[in-house]
């Protein structure tokens, strides 16, 4: 690859934002809701899914730029045939904090 | 009962009161196909591509508002469909297409004509399913058609394996067919900071969108323009949902619309958009679109509020349910002067039509067209130049009657979407209005045409080039004609006579409107052979991206003089 590599001095995040999301458990629900993001050009900056109770639901937790699409993208996930529900919470929320340690490079 | 899944699937769309399907059978839906011949109560339209069967679909849902099939084998097959539900995603028709899969063991090892066209699909449909077994049928097709109907109507596509169609399986009873779900629920609060607005503004208008005809708010939202005192505009898609000739209507706003309604726009302080959503082509530059008004949004679709304009007040309801209820707290008899003042404005602002009288140019055309196809002919077009000069000029009298891609912009839509209108509805005349360039995109269907023997009268308007791109050309890209002339002249008319439809061609006839009119005569399918010039532009324009105070053409200076 010839192409030049970008660094950033500082942290040049803007606020993160978490959804959390039910959707009912059933092969191609992750490429719906990971389809949204890319036709509607929002970037996803983390992803987890695991089944939850007796595995007829899952939970998806995405990270997210908080910007003012955000609650566009909120309604665009609602109106999904297979997620049950939607809700947001602050980059603070620990799901993706207690995971960073995975991440270590 | 025991059946296999092929039989299940056929049993439920006659449940369904489906009694027309189109498409083209092949190796992965063949058992449903079998399943078809056998049951014999449903109709099937053979078709020469399945593009052409999404769009059956599409003209047969967009005259009777219910959801219609089409059906592919897998591969190559199912990709021809996609154009068509793209299509119906972008103008919300509800359509179940219904593609074969290679057999669940197969799936994932790049069988023969195996595509994923779930995958393919997602962002073209409201959802898909891939089904896993012949029991699951019974409660997936229903859905398929729940989904499709209700809110905001749209695709949705059925994968069905072919072993899934063969397996047998025993069950207790049919489930019920499926109806759409009620429209969302608003609260009388919402009515009355709708009230309000309108009641507070100097210049309120109505923006009647393609929502309008999905929800019959027709006749309601009239009472509201007459009411409220309040001009309206159509968009592309409402055409017909308020008769064109209403005093208050002030036409279709946009790009190649009505200067009346883009200056209207310009001038409103209270833009009411019931059922619209904002289109670019309806817009131009953003921020400068009805730069003063506040703005009272009507949608079902929640999350068409706020895209891409932020209404001062917004509510996610059925347009129908919601301008009823509006009714009763509008104040009455206001506004003499807005009124008299758009009155004007459409008097000295409407379209300008040049060569009206003449059926040689284009208006003139679409005028002799409209007067011997009468008030019950549904319109199809193709898009270009032609499409515009008709939304702009036809005589809209009714809701369900016009037929035009406007979200995606399909060129080869028309003629498949007449013949799904003219299955749908086999007592009115069809009309498609196509250009040389869109009718090529799907000619092979004047095949079915015939073979189904319809009343479709194809009006060709020939320039022998991409007509509206070729305008773009010249306007925008300094006269440089660049590959939108075609050099080879296809002799329509012969065309038309090797695939055995009547035609006529305008060019030789001695008189053209008692031509047109023999045409509209006959009952059978008919080419007209219409010659235009390439050098007649479709004014006024808005250039691509500008707002749309920068309207070009037609009435130049209206802008400068306000
Ligand atoms: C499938 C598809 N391909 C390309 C385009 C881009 N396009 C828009 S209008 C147009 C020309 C249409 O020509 P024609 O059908 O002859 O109509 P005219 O403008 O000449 O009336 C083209 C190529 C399109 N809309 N759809």
């Amino acid at each position: 690859m010839s192409g030049q590599i970008f660094e950033t001095a500082g942290d040049c995040r803007g606020e993160r934002a978490i959804l959390e999301i039910t959707v009912r458990n059933h092969p191609g629900v992750m490429s719906h809701v990971c389809g949204l993001f890319t036709r509607r050009a929002f970037n996803v900056e983390g992803i987890l899914c695991m089944p939850v109770g007796d595995g007829t639901t899952s939970r998806i937790w995405l990270l997210v730029d908080e910007d003012e699409r955000l609650v566009q993208l909120e309604k665009q996930l609602a109106k999904l045939e297979d997620v049950m529900s939607v809700s947001r919470h602050g980059a603070n929320h620990e799901v993706f904090v207690r995971l960073e340690e995975f991440f270590r490079a | 009962m025991r059946m296999s899944g092929a039989e299940i699937l056929i049993g439920l769309l006659e449940r369904q009161d489906v009694r027309m399907v189109a498409g083209i059978p092949g190796g992965a839906n063949l058992p449903i196909y079998d399943a078809l011949g056998s049951n014999g109560r449903i109709r099937h339209v053979l078709v020469r591509h399945e593009q052409a069967a999404g769009f059956i679909a599409q003209g047969a849902a967009r005259v009777t508002g219910k959801p219609a099939v089409a059906l592919a084998t897998s591969g190559p097959a199912a990709t021809n469909l996609l154009t068509a539900v793209a299509d119906a995603m972008l103008d919300s028709v509800p359509i179940v297409c219904i593609t074969g899969q290679v057999p669940r063991a197969l799936i994932g090892t790049d069988a023969f004509q195996e595509i994923d066209i779930c995958g393919m699909s997602i962002p073209a449909t409201k959802h898909n399913f891939l089904v896993r077994s012949a029991g699951e049928l019974l409660e997936v097709l229903p859905r398929a058609f729940h989904i499709a109907a209700s809110g905001r109507p749209g695709p949705v596509l059925v994968d069905v394996p072919r072993d899934v169609q063969t397996e047998e399986v025993s069950f207790d009873s049919w489930p019920e067919p499926a109806w759409p779900a009620q429209p969302p629920a608003f609260d009388v609060t919402d009515v009355e900071r709708a009230a309000e607005l309108v009641n507070a503004a100097k210049r309120p208008l109505l923006c009647v969108g393609g929502g309008v005809i999905q929800s019959g708010a027709s006749r309601v939202v009239v009472e509201l323009a007459q009411k409220a005192g309040a001009p309206l505009v159509t968009t592309l898609m409402a055409l017909g949902a308020v008769d064109r000739d209403h005093p208050l209507n002030l036409g279709m706003p946009g790009m190649h619309g009505w200067s009346s309604a883009n200056i209207a726009i310009e001038e409103c302080d209270l833009f009411v958009a019931i059922g619209a959503r904002f289109d670019d082509r309806v817009t131009g530059k953003l921020d400068e679109f009805c730069p003063s008004a506040k703005v009272l949004h009507v949608d079902i679709d929640a999350s068409e509020i706020n895209k891409v304009r932020c209404a001062h007040a917004g509510v996610a309801a059925d347009a129908a349910a919601f301008v009823k209820a509006l009714l009763a707290h509008i104040e009455a008899g206001r506004r003499p002067g807005w009124l008299r003042h758009v009155a004007l404005l459409k008097a000295r602002h409407g379209l300008a039509t040049p060569g009206i009288e003449d059926p040689r140019k284009p208006y003139g055309l679409i005028a002799h067209v409209a007067s011997v196809a009468g008030v019950d002919a549904i319109i199809t077009t193709d898009v270009g130049r032609h499409q515009m000069w008709v939304a702009q000029s036809y005589p809209f009298k009714k809701p369900r009657a016009w037929l035009t891609s406007g979200g995606l912009g399909t060129m080869g839509f028309g003629l498949p979407a007449a013949i799904g209108a003219a299955l749908a509805q086999p007592g009115r005349p069809v009309v498609c209005f196509s250009g040389d360039g869109s009718l090529l995109m799907n000619i092979q269907e004047l095949a079915t045409a015939v073979e189904e023997d319809l009343n479709v009268k194809i009006i060709l308007m020939n320039n022998n080039s991409l007509g509206l791109v070729r305008q773009q050309q010249s306007l925008f890209y300094g006269g440089r004609i660049f590959q939108s002339d075609f050099r080879h002249k296809v002799d329509f008319c012969l065309v038309a006579e090797g695939f055995g439809m009547r035609r006529i061609d305008l060019e030789t006839a001695g008189d053209p409107a008692s031509a047109l009119k023999e045409v509209f005569a006959d009952e059978h399918p008919w080419l007209v052979h219409a010659p235009i010039s390439a050098e007649e532009m479709v004014y006024p324009m808005v250039p691509p991206g500008a707002a749309n105070s920068s309207m070009i053409g037609g009435e130049g200076d209206v802008w400068a003089n306000l």
